[in-house]
């Protein structure tokens, strides 16, 4: 194995069961263990399980933690009661993106549980503590503590509470949480995910997610890998930090600004994003979809009927759920109309499509 | 294990070649085909286009990645598996029955550069 590269709680279980592994943002994880195509169908079909121990759980407390989360955080915190979750994005002045993230509106007084991706734990860590001067709050990466089943699909109410006995879980709604506990000690359950299904996200200890992970396997739950999350968010519409959203990309040019409150005070970022609303911006992420079995895939170019360059793929696959061949892609926003006709070079052949909506899939979360 | 036959050549990009007189019939070997899981889609070339010998003439598409495919030899398209274009799992079902191009040698010397099915097994091994 590769230096420096983490194990999550699960990686044993991983291996025995003859998942393919691969490194992913800094950690050994399993990309597939039946294949993409079967464990996708078993997301949408019934229910899956996804480790997902490598995302970071930073707590914030303090008698300013709703001020300093609004200062660094997209989306207003400000009267979000205990038990709801919020999705947002962390930005730098420049309105590029740190990060995406959950913030979690704790039960405890003046606090919140941050969660963000597994590549830019260390990256936000320290953005939080570079950004806190001035502000009484207590900044907890407590990533290393914290192991996280994500049990997905149309099924997983009925799994979490019958294999499981969270009896709770079936009057969450979409976007809220409960505290639990998992054999005395302490576990999150929310109803969230990345799927574009109903789900639940179950965090615990390490040794509780590894009896967690084995008691739903045992009750036939399919293991699923990375291969098929990244299949199954791109369908519902859903960024992936590193793809769709960066440093060099803004919430407004992925087209996420309904997560970015303009109206609250000054968080870092705002002013950048009230300028591109009023003036728009130079590029826009867009779906295309072409009209042929060929894959478009990260990096092709995006071009005018005469060749001319105008944007780039950033995920694209020939969809398992709808059988087409449709991606996003970052384009000029002069083109970013839908409809408007554009096409993908893909190795020697060029291929026609149209700019359709980025929510290819309905997705079919808790009401 | 992956199965290899014999009496096949082999290039190391993974795909082998069946000699007919001077038509080359060329697919890929079952250990590429495990190694790209499902294949949805199989970008084929059209006949009459000229191959030139570690030159791409088309891709495999599984869900994830897409893999070029390296013609062993130079010539002429003289065929392609047209099944492929509605069923690319062919090649995952059996990857040696199911060739991708007939290719008219231009260089049939060039044969000499290949692997035999014992030397290609000694770099999949």
């Amino acid at each position: 194995m590769e230096d420096n590269l983490k194990m999550t709680c699960l990686y044993d279980k991983h291996v025995a069961l003859g998942a393919k592994m691969s490194p992913f943002a800094g950690f050994m994880m399993p990309i597939q263990y039946a294949g993409i195509t079967e464990e996708h169908l078993a997301v949408r079909n019934h229910v899956g399980m996804f480790d997902v121990s490598h995302m970071g759980e930073v707590f914030i407390s303090g008698s300013d933690a709703e001020s300093f989360v609004n200062h660094i955080f997209t989306n207003d915190v400000r009267g979000l009661a205990p038990g709801k979750i919020l999705y947002g994005m962390m930005l730098y002045p420049t309105g590029g993106v740190v990060d995406d993230l959950l913030v979690y509106r704790c039960f405890e007084a003046d606090t919140y549980l941050l969660v963000v991706n597994a590549s830019n734990i260390d990256k936000d860590y320290a953005w939080m503590l570079d950004n806190a001067s001035g502000y009484d709050v207590v900044i907890d990466n407590a990533s290393e503590s914290w192991g996280q089943i994500a049990v997905q699909g149309p099924e997983s109410e009925k799994t979490v509470v019958d294999v499981l006995g969270i009896t709770g879980a079936a009057s969450l709604g979409f976007y809220e949480f409960f505290d639990s506990e998992w054999k005395g000690g302490r576990m999150i359950v929310s109803r969230t995910g990345y799927t574009g299904e109903d789900g639940f996200e179950l965090y615990a200890s390490p040794e509780s997610i590894g009896e967690i992970w084995d008691m739903l396997l045992a009750a036939g739950v399919a293991p699923c890998g990375l291969g098929c999350r990244d299949t199954l968010r791109f369908e519902a519409g859903l960024p992936l930090y590193g793809d769709e959203l960066s440093a060099d990309i803004t919430p407004v040019e992925a087209g996420l600004s309904m997560f970015c409150k303009l109206d609250k005070d000054g968080f870092i970022g705002k002013d950048v994003l009230v300028r591109q609303k009023a003036e728009g911006t130079e590029k826009k992420l867009v779906g295309i979809e072409i009209h042929d079995k060929a894959i478009p895939r990260a990096g092709y170019p995006v071009e005018l009927e005469d060749g001319t360059e105008v944007g780039v793929v950033t995920t694209g696959y020939r969809s398992i759920s709808l059988d087409r061949s449709i991606c996003f892609a970052l384009v000029k926003s002069e083109y970013s109309k839908l409809g408007t006709p554009l096409w993908i070079r893909i190795r020697k052949k060029v291929f026609p499509g149209e700019v359709v909506k980025k929510r290819f899939y309905q997705t079919n979360y808790k009401k | 294990m992956s199965k290899i036959v014999e009496g096949l050549l082999y290039s190391d990009s993974h795909e082998w070649v069946k000699v007919d007189g001077d038509v080359a019939i060329i697919g890929v070997t079952d250990y590429a085909q495990a190694e790209m899981g499902d294949i949805t889609y199989v970008d084929l070339p059209e006949v009459d286009d000229e191959v030139s010998q570690g030159e791409d003439f088309g891709a495999l598409e599984s869900v994830k990645a897409s893999s070029e495919l390296y013609s062993p030899v130079s010539g002429t398209v003289v065929a392609v598996n047209e099944a492929l274009e509605d069923a690319p799992e062919l090649v995952n079902e059996d990857a040696f029955a199911n060739w991708i191009i007939k290719v008219q040698m231009s260089d049939k010397a060039e044969l000499e550069s290949l692997m035999d099915a014992a030397a290609y097994a000694g770099i999949t091994g």
